[in-house]
């Protein structure tokens, strides 16, 4: 607990600060370890509204923690999570599900409820223990259903979905409680090609309505369209910036290894698997 | 189901639809027709013979019959209002821990009550070794009512510690085990060192509806309608349950607190129905799992619906365990196992089937 910042949050309203601070979900020298195991160390990231960033790195590098540090389901052992000018810690959990949204990795599905229904449970932060839902609620939960594209087949079960309707759906149900932010844990897992791209788009589309999203990935090609990417990498950020800057051969080498490999195609990165021959030098 | 919402592809966008209310009332009226005849030929089925029209009519007040109103009524009703804390229970717990094959006595209250119940027969043979066993149920219902819920909240309390709160919902399903197989250990060593008191115990914890009077109907009908209106406002809890725990903290939910609430409710429903009537099998596990297919899986629903479908359950499994080997009956718990047991395999083997 020796590096938590000082309980004086004066600096997240001071007048220089310019009114940035209050449009960003930011991670301040984020600690935490799983049964004294370190996870994350002394981690900072910032995710900006109207912008997509995609959080990479390898398996056990502390992406998925990092997501739920910032979504306030895991409370850090160092540092502290800010929104907008505020700790999340201090911020009435009401409050939290009306500005983050998170959808966690794969489920569960409550395959007995209607799309309709999975939907209209996003705007929970909004209605208070009875529930009462108003125009306002209805409209939202309209919106999110048509931008994702669900809205056709609303009255259909979730057992009866595909797992790329599935992810629309889900995706609909964190945008019903019209968030500012969105957390998405490898929104694209299961997901063929068309599908992930199909879902990236609409990702696209909300950054552009003002959403902040932050994306956890394991694939650097499918960031390639957010606005910015960050590497997490035995609990530190190893690189962070635009996709085309930050994907280099030498950070991919030195993070997952000789076998991978960046191309330039009209100046963008694009990764591939180099395999065993190249591995030993042929291609170099 | 569809076409209430597919009229015209503009009034898709204008408002949102309820699914299903029609089919949904539906359930609900052919329930309610259900648990009515069941309580009519209920209530005259037994050693004596009253026939429908005269049931109705001592009902009614028009032609009194005391073996209607004083005998045969609190039972017909009690073995409605227990199969309804039982459905309900059953709904509840389903939902919280999200698993269609919890019941009410997952988390150890019915071994909970049974351990108290043995106590209760044990303590009054130590207290006075002229009281038989059948003297303590007959002279004493209330205290052995007592120990059976005192038993039941306990166990589920001592699950809650062992299992450091509601937060976790795999430690508390393991805590349960674990207090259920200790307290049964217990109470098989208490029927041991009490041999001759076995028989009257066992008849309580196979669930026994012949205890049930007036009394218990009234106990039986204030639980249930305190804690209804309660579930029900929990329904939603429970509905963001179903997307799983972490999403559901994310949306807002005290979830903690919440949790701890639907467990003390449905532990006051299954505590209440076994203390007036002993151990029921399978109506708490198979009437919401039934209606889920038949309502859907929104809890606003599907709780009132699983309270009804438990009461209609009991309500028949009673008239069977008298009519089948009349004039005796059989313990109201052997048929809601026999007939519960096989019909939860066919709802297993269909929804495999349509997988």
């Amino acid at each position: 607990m020796s590096n938590v910042v000082p309980r004086s949050y004066a600096n997240d309203f001071m007048p220089g600060d310019g009114g940035k601070g209050l449009a960003l979900l930011g991670a301040q020298d984020i600690t935490f370890a799983y049964a004294g195991k370190p996870v994350l160390r002394e981690v900072s990231l910032e995710l900006h509204r109207a912008e997509w960033l995609a959080l990479l790195g390898p398996n056990g590098g502390g992406k998925s923690t990092l997501l739920r540090v910032m979504a306030g389901l895991l409370s850090p052992q160092g540092g502290r999570v800010v929104l907008e000018g505020r700790p999340l810690a201090k911020v009435s959990s009401w409050l939290r599900g009306r500005t983050l949204a998170f959808v966690p990795q794969n489920g569960p599905y409550p395959e007995e409820l209607s799309v309709e229904e999975v939907v209209r449970l996003g705007r929970t932060p909004h209605l208070g223990l009875l529930g009462r839902e108003g125009r306002a609620d209805q409209e939202a939960v309209l919106w999110a259903m048509r931008e994702t594209q669900v809205l056709e087949f609303r009255s259909r079960l979730l057992s009866t979905l595909s797992g790329g309707e599935r992810a629309r759906v889900m995706l609909a149900r964190s945008l019903a409680a019209k968030p500012k932010y969105l957390l998405l844990d490898e929104p694209t897992a299961h997901l063929d090609l068309h599908h992930q791209a199909e879902f990236l788009g609409l990702l696209s589309g909300l950054r552009r309505q003002g959403i902040g999203v932050l994306t956890v990935m394991h694939d650097p090609n499918l960031a390639l369209q957010a606005d910015r990417v960050a590497f997490l990498a035995e609990g530190r950020i190893v690189a962070e910036g635009e996709p085309g800057g930050a994907i280099t051969q030498e950070l991919l080498s030195q993070i997952y290894g000789p076998m991978v490999r960046v191309r330039r195609v009209d100046g963008q990165p694009i990764v591939i698997l180099g395999g065993a021959a190249s591995a030993s030098g042929v291609l170099r | 189901m569809i076409n209430a919402e597919r009229r015209t592809p503009n009034a898709e966008h204008q408002r949102l639809s309820p699914r299903s209310y029609a089919s949904r009332a539906l359930v609900f009226l052919g329930l309610l027709v259900l648990l009515g005849l069941a309580l009519v030929l209920g209530v005259g089925q037994g050693a004596v013979y009253v026939s429908p029209g005269e049931v109705v009519r001592a009902l009614m007040g028009t032609q009194p019959n005391p073996i209607v109103t004083d005998l045969r009524l609190p039972r017909a009703l009690g073995a409605g209002l227990v199969g309804a804390a039982l459905g309900l229970a059953g709904a509840a717990f389903q939902g919280l821990f999200r698993n269609p094959l919890a019941d009410p006595y997952l988390m150890g209250s019915a071994s909970g009550a049974a351990f108290g119940v043995t106590l209760a027969v044990s303590l009054a043979g130590t207290l006075s070794a002229s009281y038989s066993t059948s003297q303590v149920f007959a002279a004493l219902p209330g205290y052995v009512t007592l120990f059976a819920f005192a038993g039941a909240v306990l166990a589920v309390a001592v699950t809650l510690v062992l299992s450091g709160g509601a937060s976790r919902t795999h430690d508390l399903i393991l805590a349960g085990v674990v207090v259920g197989a200790v307290l049964t250990g217990l109470t098989t060593y208490l029927m041991l060192k009490d041999a001759d008191r076995i028989r009257a115990v066992m008849a309580y914890t196979l669930g026994n509806l012949s205890f049930l009077g007036w009394e218990g109907v009234r106990a039986m009908a204030l639980y249930l309608l305190l804690s209804l209106p309660f579930l029900w406002i929990l329904g939603r809890t429970l509905n963001a349950l179903s997307l799983g725990e972490e999403t559901a903290r994310t949306l807002g939910l005290p979830l903690s607190r919440l949790k701890l609430l639907v467990i003390g409710l449905a532990t006051l429903l299954t505590a209440a129905s076994v203390a007036y009537a002993g151990i029921i099998g399978f109506v708490g596990l198979v009437a919401p799992h039934a209606l889920r297919r038949l309502v859907g899986g929104d809890y606003r629903v599907l709780l009132p619906a699983s309270a009804l479908g438990g009461a209609v359950l009991l309500s028949l499994a009673d008239l069977l365990a008298r009519v089948l080997t009349r004039p005796a009956e059989l313990p109201v718990g052997v048929v809601t196992t026999l007939l519960g047991g096989p019909f939860f395999l066919y709802l297993l083997w269909r929804a495999r089937r349509n997988v």
